[in-house]
């Protein structure tokens, strides 16, 4: 497969290195320890247009495909998590259900205000039943005249606080459940009977908040379901196919903090002097440095490769799972690495290692969690 | 009002320069080419100005195939067209070959303002913007600071620093203006800016399709001749002053600055 990235590309991931040097970075340590992203850098971003990389361009957006996408997440990945969380999650798992399975009017109705930045997307499905077991949702929709009535919680919800529209998983048949019993549903914040709970503190990737939804009595239009009436019982399938695309921008999110972390400890293995010579000169710290960009270019390899399938218009559901799998947990050792060869001063809030330790735990968790992701791939290894 | 924003590429400033072996050139396997810095300025510049009084910008680069991307850059900004001015004959061409391959291809365009960085960061003349103005006779303000163009794009007021004060000078237009830092601060290529400069046009110009000679540029039309390159001489390590106390360490200093530096 060929992996040569287009001149238009290149550029784009040149703007956004220069982002992440001129703006982002500087600011990365602040905005980790205040857990708040300045709005003239969120500005930015929308200067920028980072809101609508995957919306077609006749809604605002960039149109570009997911191999053009997770590269740009790899190159916004080298710096504090946060911010790609600020874009990913709108650009991503929050619209991709109504660009993927909504109606016209839904399509023209929220994706030219979520490209350009104006509306954020958040996706909600995860209540504190529903975890890994996604299916055992408890939220629950009634038909009344021209609203449904939804009531219950979410929880865990990334970016809660920022979002405007909210790709919600609701049931709307208890008895069928997953099996045609959950429908998408677009909330909008300011919908009567919907509010914000708690918002939670996290370990890490602190700059991006995750809350409570809290649905009482919430009346919301009967045309709010993504897709429409045909749509309605097909939720769950509508959250399996954003979830399949989200475990790829996952991988390259990881990958791109993991290329960052390789950097520092090459840098770091070169200048720091121990016995008289660079530690960089010791067969051990050699051995993992090798084996941190070794296991970088086989995610790199995954990555690219999975997102070109999807391009082709092949069906990726093993492989995003392996891909969002392998990478994570290699981010995971690489930053174990990193930390190592920086010793104590690896431990030290002066270097950005110990918030890449806490924040890529993550990686691991949410999204579907590393034993999701075996399980997925398993199954389909011996459905066949 | 036509803008015209001429432009170069230069090795990145964060690139490692080797020299060649002909000890007369660098060595440009591993170079990674960007828009000169003050070139940037230019460009933003230019589309300052366009802001302001309407009218189209107009990027000009010369050089190999690569500078390419640089001028789409310059699109991506917001810039209307490039014109990259790319011939073999070109090849070693010194500051002046350069600003008459620049001036053959701006002459016939009829524009009001020509803006360009005050020096490019690879040799540092700082001598194209000056020459350009002189062959298209045009005035020219260098190492501008701050630019404003009257409403009716007739005049301009450029501001340049001068030891311990500011010269403020008024000129007719056309003009040619060379950007220094400070000038602006260049605006990112956005995401959909990039997306559009693929659409916009950019022509490629021979020496012959601007009816040049080509026997007037290149490494034998040279009046400057570079001789030798150098790289610069190695740092010595710095030093660090024993002591015990801080008392102690400054004494130190103070009599390694006397004896040793002898600049006390």
């Amino acid at each position: 497969m060929d992996f040569n990235i287009p001149e238009e590309i290149k550029m784009i991931q040149a703007t956004i290195k220069k982002f992440v040097e001129k703006d982002l970075e500087p600011i990365a340590r602040k905005v980790e320890e205040e857990g708040e992203i300045p709005e003239e850098i969120v500005q930015k971003m929308r200067d920028l247009g980072l809101f609508g990389i995957p919306i077609p361009e006749e809604y605002g957006g960039l149109g570009l495909n997911t191999f053009g996408e997770v590269l740009i997440y790899e190159e916004l990945s080298k710096t504090n998590a946060c911010f790609r969380s600020r874009i990913g999650t709108s650009n991503g798992i929050g619209s991709m259900g109504i660009y993927m399975d909504g109606t016209e009017e839904q399509k023209q109705k929220y994706l030219p205000r979520i490209a350009s930045g104006e509306w954020s997307a958040a996706f909600a499905l995860t209540e504190p039943e529903a975890g890994s077991d996604a299916a055992n949702i408890k939220t629950i929709a009634e038909l009344k005249g021209d609203h449904w009535i939804i009531n219950g919680k979410k929880h865990f919800i990334t970016n809660a606080d920022c979002a405007h529209v909210f790709t919600t998983m609701v049931l709307t048949d208890k008895e069928k459940g997953s099996r045609g019993g959950i429908s998408a549903f677009i909330i909008e914040k300011g919908m009567p009977g919907f509010s914000l709970g708690t918002v939670e503190k996290k370990m890490g990737i602190r700059g991006s908040h995750t809350a409570e939804l809290i649905f009482d009595n919430c009346m919301v239009p009967k045309e709010n379901i993504i897709g429409g009436d045909p749509m309605i019982g097909h939720g769950f399938k509508t959250a399996m196919r954003v979830l399949d695309k989200g475990r790829l921008t996952m991988g390259a999110s990881a990958l791109g903090a993991a290329e960052r972390l390789l950097e520092m400890s090459v840098f770091y293995a070169k200048e720091r002097v121990q016995f008289g010579k660079p530690i960089g000169e010791f067969q051990m710290i050699q051995a993992m440095l090798a084996d941190m960009a070794t296991e970088i270019y086989a995610s790199r390899q995954i990555l690219y490769h999975a997102a070109c399938l999807r391009d082709q218009g092949k069906k990726i559901t093993r492989e995003a799972s392996m891909v969002k799998l392998y990478c994570t947990e290699m981010a995971c050792r690489v930053v174990d690495k990193a930390l190592q060869i920086h010793g104590g001063m690896g431990y030290m809030k002066d270097l950005p290692i110990e918030m890449y330790y806490r924040d890529l735990r993550l990686y691991r968790i949410f999204e579907g969690t590393s034993e999701i992701q075996r399980m997925l791939i398993a199954r389909d290894l011996l459905r066949n | 009002m036509n803008i015209i924003a001429c432009i170069k590429q230069v090795p990145d400033s964060e690139s490692q320069i080797k020299i060649s072996s002909d000890s007369k050139s660098i060595v440009t396997d591993d170079v990674k080419w960007v828009m000169n810095p003050y070139d940037e300025f230019a460009v933003e510049e230019a589309l300052r100005v366009k802001a302001k009084c309407g009218g189209e910008v107009t990027v000009v680069g010369l050089g190999p195939k690569r500078v390419t991307e640089s001028i789409r850059t310059a699109l991506a900004m917001g810039a209307d067209k490039g014109i990259l001015i790319s011939d073999e004959a070109l090849d070693g061409s010194d500051s002046l070959g350069i600003a008459k391959a620049l001036a053959g291809a701006i002459k016939d365009l009829g524009c009001d303002l020509i803006l360009t960085g005050q020096r490019g960061i690879d040799e540092d003349n700082g001598i194209v913007g000056s020459n350009l103005a002189e062959l298209l006779g045009m005035p020219s303000v260098t190492i501008v600071e701050k630019l404003e163009v009257a409403e009716d794009a007739k005049s301009l007021k450029a501001t340049k620093g001068i030891e311990g004060a500011a010269l403020v000078i008024e000129s007719s237009l056309p003009a040619v203006i060379t950007a220094q830092k400070g000038l602006n601060e260049p605006r990112y290529a956005s995401l959909p800016g990039i997306m559009k400069a693929k659409k916009k046009p950019l022509d490629v110009k021979t020496l012959a399709d601007l009816g040049l000679d080509a026997s007037e540029f290149g490494e034998g039309a040279r009046k400057l001749k570079i001789l030798a390159l150098e790289p610069p001489p190695a740092r010595e390590p710095g030093r660090i002053v024993d002591g015990e106390t801080t008392e102690e360490k400054a004494a130190e200093l103070a009599r390694l600055l006397r004896e040793e530096a002898k600049i006390l």
